[in-house]
């Protein structure tokens, strides 16, 4: 046994073990263990016990292990840890790999929960437990915060230089992409998305990693850019093409953050974040029922694709066009009409779109204008001391953040080829701001990996889309608390006064 | 026609029911919000699953045969205290407590994350659809009839459900108030409010005040729950968001921070509402509209709400 183990007070253990499974006794017994389900005429009680048991049995013997491996009793939870995991792997996996009903009767009988997923999810936390005792060199303890912080700090510091690097060859990943996987519609959907989803998280970044105001009604402008394309692309005598409306659903959406930055941008911090969720949702609302000029809750359909300069993407060219096939097979090489063209076509735009994004971000960084932003950010009152204004400041930060916004609304639009005021509820303004959080506020790089951990994974793991947003949500809870201040945040003063070092010689 | 004065008590009167069960959850807002200066995004979810344990309380009355609505309106109201003491603690432990320190944003995205979490939880262990609960307490005490001129007549009445839930939440407000102004756990909070440092200096425990909070808000988001079961008759998993962001405005209206502005707040916000869905032509389509747009402009000109302190910021 490790030195440093502490001797065990079993009744202390047995309380706060015990607790604990009161607690999730408490969590479980009515929500878990009985449900209302229909029956003709009628709602009935639908009793599930042994799930309830199991988990108060599990979290009674997951505390214990958590609380030896904080006194030191390395060896044992491992030991325990690994041999609980053996018993679930070997009583779990034939249920998959084989599907029979002895299979599922025997896995039932070990871990009687409903669903498979919260059985390996157990054994995952066994395994876990085991990997942990058997890797920690000390104690199992738990950081406070600040140490937290400071460890995402040093890993941003270190990321930082890695990014000179790290963020052209993304670039070149990225453009390469479609090379590797155009072919696979699917795999370029979910690029597709991702990318949208970066683009707007970079948009967001301006307003809430550099200017520091707290939006959450982000996905408003999202709608504007979306609804001003498709409105002004469908309509009978205007019908006009992407190219022309992409402009002016960024002047539109930033227009609409100017108008409604205005009189709000004076509040403070959390007054903001509510009242840019009030202006998402006053948005939203309209939107759905507003039914002349929208057509309501139906949403929009047939929107047009975009063309490359008036090359079509359809395998039969609308009159007065040409199908990009077509022409590149005349012009230059004989190839086969693909729908997977349109799809790489569409990624290019949206990384394009995207990196302008990040450019533009970039370079204000390095523009009075983004210094104030910066500035603003850190403290209000001794920017207002130096003759910055805070409102017109804040104002830019949030029109740019708008216009951004706009932008990706409109290319949403033209993606997808039809929009409903379904796509811009809340819950899109807060996946954008977890994304540029857990990336950690004003991280470029952050964004993109926060957005491939919360876009990405999901997407490939869509075959359990029932657990698919619980465990968006645990993620979020989980990436948080291990890392307080973003994957990626690093903080070092724009400026430095050069003078400051050589004053402080003696 | 109806007389146009009936109609406006009508409407007054279920305002103020509604505004009740905005008030009740407000104030967990406001609380929360004083004492660790944070937006609990997830409130509203706790509301809706005070709402549902609720529900199925009933059920449970019913199937052991105690349906006999005073006892089974009480051990709903129990239950669902209960079970709600239980989440809004375990809350508190798992996604706010380990971040207590660090930057302002950290616990907003937990308290995001736990809001998305708890509502596909919910959505997945009781169902997506809409869970229905017949009128439990029906009647009322008729106010006054109008006479019309066609075959109907026009009743004013309060009914014993609005009765009750005034009733209740009257009571509740004062052994909240009691619980906040007489009692050491009343005084531990407001000193935690004040400063944080200084009361665990005195003695104070902090985190088991912070704690305490938390539960308290999450038993009156259960009576709230329980009043929204019994009022509207239906409820499902989505309930919590926009009950939960019109709770936040109202506590912001009434002066975050301020436990009777959270319940002024609350009581406008229903009152809006509900006049605005009563009066404006397709009004009931725009009411969250109405709500938001009041919140705009009481921020603009008092950003500190009705009955908020102003406060000075120190340089």
């Amino acid at each position: 046994m490790t030195p440093d183990v502490r001797p065990l007070d079993y009744a202390a253990m047995a309380k706060e073990a015990g607790l604990t499974a009161f607690v999730v006794l408490m969590l479980a017994v009515v929500l878990v263990g009985l449900e209302l389900r229909d029956v003709p005429g009628a709602l009935a009680l639908y009793t599930r016990v042994p799930d309830v048991v199991a988990a108060c049995v599990i979290a009674f013997i997951g505390r214990i292990a958590v609380i030896l491996l904080r006194e030191g009793y390395r060896d044992a939870v491992m030991i325990g840890g690994g041999i609980a995991s053996v018993i679930l792997l070997i009583g779990l996996l034939p249920e998959v790999l084989f599907g029979t009903q002895t299979a599922v009767k025997i896995a039932n009988r070990l871990m009687p929960f409903e669903a498979p997923v919260v059985r390996w999810c157990v054994f995952a936390a066994a395994l876990i437990l085991a990997a942990r005792a058997a890797i920690g060199r000390r104690r199992l303890r738990v950081q406070d915060v600040n140490a937290r912080v400071a460890a995402a700090d040093r890993a941003g510091a270190r990321m930082q230089h890695i990014a000179r690097y790290a963020g052209p060859a993304l670039g070149f990943a990225a453009v390469a992409l479609p090379i590797v996987y155009g072919h696979d519609q699917q795999a370029m959907s979910v690029a597709i998305l991702v990318m949208t989803y970066i683009m707007l998280g970079w948009g967001l970044n301006i307003v809430v990693g550099l200017a520091g105001l707290l939006d959450l009604g982000y996905v408003a402008f999202y709608a504007v850019g979306a609804y001003t394309f498709a409105l002004l692309a469908t309509t009978e005598g205007i019908e006009w093409s992407f190219w022309l409306c992409l402009p002016m659903a960024g002047a539109l959406a930033g227009l609409v953050g100017v108008l409604l930055g205005f009189p709000v941008l004076r509040l403070r911090g959390d007054y903001l974040a509510i009242v840019t969720l009030g202006f998402g949702e006053i948005i939203r609302v309209v939107i759905q029922n507003w039914a002349s000029f929208t057509k309501g809750p139906n949403g929009i359909t047939g929107i047009p694709r975009p063309t490359l300069f008036g090359l079509s993407w359809e395998e039969e060219a609308p009159e007065g066009q040409t199908a990009f096939w077509q022409w590149f097979s005349n012009n230059l090489w004989p190839v086969e009409y693909s729908a997977a063209h349109e799809k790489i076509f569409l990624f290019y735009i949206i990384l394009f779109l995207a990196l302008i994004v990040n450019w533009f971000a970039l370079r204000a960084r390095k523009m009075p204008i983004g210094r104030a932003w910066e500035a603003l950010r850190e403290d209000e009152i001794a920017c207002r001391s130096l003759g910055i204004n805070p409102t017109n400041t804040k104002l830019t930060a949030f029109g740019c953040g708008a216009m951004f916004g706009g932008f990706a609304g409109a290319f949403f639009a033209t993606s997808q080829g039809f929009v409903s005021p379904e796509s811009f509820v809340f819950i899109e303004s807060a996946i954008i701001l977890a994304i540029v959080v857990l990336g950690g506020f004003g991280s470029q790089l952050g964004v993109v990996l926060a957005a491939l951990l919360l876009i990405g994974l999901p997407e490939v793991f869509r075959e359990v889309k029932d657990f698919r947003m619980l465990a968006f949500g645990l993620a979020m809870v989980a990436i948080m608390l291990w890392r307080p201040a973003g994957l990626l945040a690093h903080r070092e003063p724009t400026v430095r006064l050069k003078t400051a070092r050589a004053g402080a010689k003696p | 026609m109806q007389d146009s004065f009936s109609y406006f008590v009508n409407q007054l009167i279920s305002g103020i029911s509604l505004g009740f069960v905005y008030g009740l959850i407000a104030i967990g807002y406001t609380m929360v919000y004083g004492i660790v200066g944070m937006i609990n995004f997830a409130h509203g979810e706790i509301f809706m699953i005070g709402a549902f344990v609720a529900l199925i309380a009933y059920f449970i009355m019913e199937a052991l045969g105690m349906g006999w609505v005073p006892v089974a309106i009480l051990a709903m109201l129990l239950l669902s205290m209960l079970i709600n003491a239980a989440y809004g603690w375990t809350l508190e432990r798992v996604a706010y407590r380990p971040l207590r320190g660090s930057t302002r944003l950290a616990p907003l995205i937990t308290a995001i994350g736990m809001s998305i979490f708890l509502q596909n939880y919910v959505q997945l262990l009781q169902g997506a659809r809409p869970r229905p609960l017949k009128p439990l307490i029906p009647g009322g005490i008729e106010l006054w009839t109008v006479k019309t001129p066609g075959d109907t007549d026009y009743t004013v009445q309060v009914s014993y459900m609005e009765l009750m839930i005034i009733v209740i939440t009257i009571v509740l407000m004062a052994v909240f108030t009691y619980v906040i102004t007489q009692t050491s756990l009343g005084r531990a909070q407001r000193a935690c409010e004040q400063d944080q440092k200084m009361a665990s200096l005195l003695g104070i425990n902090v985190h088991g005040t912070i704690a305490a909070t938390f539960v308290i808000a999450a038993v009156l988001a259960a009576v709230a729950g329980l009043i929204y079961t019994l009022r509207y008759g239906s409820i499902d998993f989505f309930i919590g968001f926009l009950a939960g962001v019109k709770a936040f405005t109202a506590a912001v209206l009434g002066g975050i921070g301020s436990l009777p502005g959270a319940m002024l707040g609350g009581v406008l916000i229903g009152l809006i509402e509900n006049f605005f869905a009563g009066y404006a032509e397709g009004g009931s389509e725009y009411k969250d509209v109405a709500v938001f747009t009041v919140l705009v402009v009481v921020l603009i000109f008092r950003p500190t709400g009705l009955l908020g302190k102003p406060d000075i910021e120190k340089v």
